[in-house]
């Protein structure tokens, strides 16, 4: 069985063990560290994508009042925003970032099975990143043609960034891809083949299962988003015309003769609808984690749930059209999109459910991560249910291209999975850092950015039903939107300020526990799951001192009948402790 | 594909209680595959690749159908640099069946053979691509030869990625230690010449009837 050899290769950690501080900090082949590298470099680059959304906040709540922001600009703020926030934010902190953390130690092994392509695989992602972050600079700036980045507009004299902007966006997608296929590689073949003794699939964490179809999603997905990213390089450098159609500009022929924009939107939404789940899976399973040991009770439903994870994944290859009610592709297709949307939503509510039902009769500790994860049921649901909303083709069309899509997705992908990342750096952060952060200063982040965060989007339904279009600049002068529509972007403005500098507190935090946190107990929540069994916390190089655990029983044994504490870890042998659920009274 | 990877994922979490709990027990903790972790990425990144190729193809049929498309003569040349991708994935074959057999001194002529073959078939695509160059047929010609060039472009990038692993091994077996090590990069590398010979068969099938 050379996969037990493999996760239990202590002699060769110990050869490795990295001496100097570039190869313990930089060059790092170590998880942990590429996955803090990971997730530093991802925050960093979210931090740009919030000031760019505040920026284009102050335009649409005050328009003709700042200077500095014009048309091109802000079309380029808006891509930008769209862009690092769903790929290189979201992405990489919930793979790169939890991936990289979560994976070997929930496992138990004693680190990746490729460390060195785990490596590459950060700094490939750092070049991508540094890559999109020069495209701010160079003449015309990075390109605005919205994160769909569709063509012919995308590379049509007119869009801002049509030079260079364009050209290094479409490059830096290339390096991003090729950087998540060497991580995700190494995280299927981790979960595959170097679990500890005992780890059965069934005994997995939830957030391990989650992370582990999201990335078997990206690595079918990613593809896509990689075809045309090519395509597109082609008819923008060399004249191709696989999207671009005949085409006229400013009264010039660029030479193009009839390819098919829609061609782009269906490769891109191939790809752009899984990334939808590649973002929400792990967020799926990692709240259920934490809601779990917050509630002190066992997942409900732990069979349902993985394969309502399996489902949702395999579902969601064959909704992607239904981004695409209003592109002239054949209207039957609209049926079949709409029915598989409605269909995807069936495994999503059996998460809900069992969430709620978790929660039910548990001994809820309402600390900062729970917070969070409670918070994430309330946005996902709400999200969720606009979603049934825009499945159908009937009601999409009128409701295309307006706010209430804006605040769609922003509640279903952008407030939910980044509660669940809050949730998540609170949770591990005693794990990852070995210090407590401040409870207080996090309640307050977490209840100022929760409630400023429905007071932006709540209001966006409205406006969306009132008609006002997403995407414009300025909304001139239109019979159809009331006066009040202009001031309820007023509001909107000053909430969304208000949510981006509310963030300030999760830094404070940050570095009030860096600099003066208490030292942390190496399992201060009371977690069953293997991470929180470490010998040293945090946990040095290989993980598990001399001896790998061993894994016997699941990762929910909370609150089990007839034993003296409220959990059970999973490396404590079935016959010191309870033997699990079907032995134990079952309170009715 | 993605059917297969279903099944064999609920096939594992049936019929299981996963809230028992029970000591290891060796015989109900089976390894998923019983295959070494360099196989699993490598099957793994075949998903990726067939993925993206699939992509591909499934773009050039939606794209084949519009107006402008002229079906485009593929060069004669081809057919030539098909029998050689055909030998040096035959070749390769032997070298493995070579290397598992224990007889690592024909294990050097076996990958030399395979890279001068594979070499062979990067510059016969490369002569294919001058010949339509010198008959005035660009990548902007038509949309069938943008295809043309795209797909051959990308199968020849992917073969120059097997190309490095080929020489560390062919760079491992003329040091003539770590005899595992070049055993299991033979046998890792055959099964990726064999993919993109189906890969190549596919697209040039396809180019072919179109």
């Amino acid at each position: 069985m050379g996969y037990v050899a493999l996760a239990d290769r202590d002699h060769e950690i110990e050869h490795h063990d990295p001496q100097t501080f570039i190869s313990k900090y930089i060059w790092s082949q170590d998880h942990k560290v590429i996955a803090i590298q990971y997730g530093c470099t991802a925050i960093f680059v979210g931090v740009i994508a919030l000031i760019l959304s505040a920026i284009m906040r102050l335009q649409l709540g005050f328009p003709d009042t700042f200077s500095f922001i014009n048309p091109e600009n802000y079309y380029q703020f808006v891509t930008m925003h769209g862009m690092i926030m769903v790929i290189y934010l979201l992405t990489a902190l919930f793979l790169g970032g939890f991936g990289n953390y979560l994976i070997p130690l929930m496992c138990g092994s004693r680190d990746m099975v490729f460390p060195f392509l785990n490596m590459l695989s950060y700094w490939v992602y750092l070049l991508s990143v540094i890559i999109l972050l020069i495209s701010f600079f160079v003449p015309g700036g990075s390109t605005g043609a919205g994160w769909t980045l569709y063509p012919p507009q995308a590379i049509m004299p007119g869009t801002p960034g049509v030079d260079w902007g364009i050209l290094l966006m479409l490059l830096s997608l290339v390096v991003f891809i090729v950087a998540f296929t060497m991580g995700g590689l190494n995280y299927v073949t981790t979960v595959l083949q170097a679990r500890c003794r005992g780890m059965t699939l069934m005994r997995m964490p939830l957030s391990i299962w989650g992370i582990f179809i999201a990335t078997i999603l990206g690595l079918l997905a990613f593809p896509a988003l990689l075809v045309s990213g090519i395509m597109m390089l082609l008819d923008k450098v060399v004249h191709t015309s696989f999207f671009m159609p005949a085409i006229s500009s400013m009264g010039v022929d660029p030479g193009y003769t009839g390819g098919s924009p829609v061609l782009f939107q269906h490769l891109f939404w191939f790809f752009g609808h899984p990334e939808v789940y590649i973002v929400a899976l792990p967020a799926f399973g990692i709240v259920s984690d934490l809601l779990s040991t917050h509630a002190r009770k066992n997942i409900f439903g732990y069979r349902m749930m993985v394969w309502a994870i399996i489902a949702i994944g395999g579902l969601s290859f064959i909704v992607w059209a239904h981004h695409m009610y209003v592109s002239g592709m054949n209207p039957y297709f609209g049926f079949f999109f709409a029915t598989t949307t409605l269909i995807i939503a069936v495994p999503t509510a059996i998460k809900v459910y069992n969430w709620v039902l978790t929660l039910w009769e548990g001994n809820i500790h309402l600390r900062v991560p729970m917070l969070f994860s409670i918070a994430f049921i309330f946005t996902f649901i709400h999200g969720g249910l606009t979603g049934l909303f825009l499945g159908n083709v009937t009601i999409d069309l009128p409701l295309s291209d307006t706010y209430f899509v804006v605040a769609h997705f922003h509640m279903v992908m952008g407030v939910s999975p980044v509660l669940v990342l809050f949730g998540a750096i609170y949770h591990w952060w005693p794990k990852i850092t070995g210090r407590m952060y401040h409870e207080g200063l996090g309640k307050w982040h977490f209840w100022m950015t929760f409630l400023g965060t429905y007071s932006i989007y709540l209001p966006m339904h409205y406006l969306g039903f009132a008609g006002v279009p997403r995407r414009y600049f300025a909304m001139g002068n239109t019979d159809f939107m009331p006066e009040s529509a202009q001031d309820l972007n007023a509001w909107i403005t000053m909430s969304a300020l208000f949510v981006a500098a509310t963030q300030i507190l999760f830094f404070a935090n940050v570095i009030w526990s860096l600099r003066k946190g208490p030292k942390a107990d190496p399992n201060p929540w009371d977690a069953t799951t293997l991470e929180w069994q470490t010998p040293d916390n945090p946990p040095k190089h290989g993980n598990w001192g001399h001896e790998l655990p061993e894994c016997h029983r699941w990762a929910y044994d909370y609150s089990v009948p007839g034993y003296e504490d409220d959990f059970i870890p999973q490396n404590v042998p079935a016959d010191t402790a309870p033997a699990g659920r079907d032995h134990a009274e079952v309170k009715s | 594909m993605l059917a297969t990877l279903l099944g064999w994922l609920l096939r594992q979490s049936f019929n299981t209680q996963p809230w028992v709990a029970e000591a290891v027990d060796e015989a109900s903790y089976q390894a998923p595959f019983n295959a070494k972790p360099k196989l699993v990425a490598l099957t793994t990144f075949l998903a990726v690749a067939t993925s993206f190729f699939a992509l591909i193809l499934s773009a050039y049929s939606l794209r084949m159908e519009l107006g402008d498309w002229v079906p485009m003569t593929e060069p004669q040349l081809l057919w030539i640099n098909t029998g050689v991708l055909v030998l040096a994935s035959v070749a390769f074959q032997w070298t493995r069946n070579v290397a598992v057999g224990g007889r690592m001194s024909q294990v050097k002529p076996g990958l030399m053979l395979t890279g001068v073959l594979t070499v062979a078939f990067l510059v016969g695509q490369v002569i294919a691509w001058q010949q339509l160059f010198e008959s005035g047929q660009y990548i902007t010609s038509n949309p069938s030869n943008a295809f043309f060039f795209l797909l051959t472009g990308i199968h020849g990038i992917h073969i120059l990625g097997g190309m490095y692993v080929w020489a560390r091994a062919t760079a491992r077996s003329l040091g003539g230690r770590d005899v595992d090590a070049v055993r299991h990069s033979v046998e890792l590398c055959t099964i990726y010449w064999h993919f993109l010979l189906l890969v190549w068969l596919v697209l040039f099938g396809l180019m072919l009837s179109t």
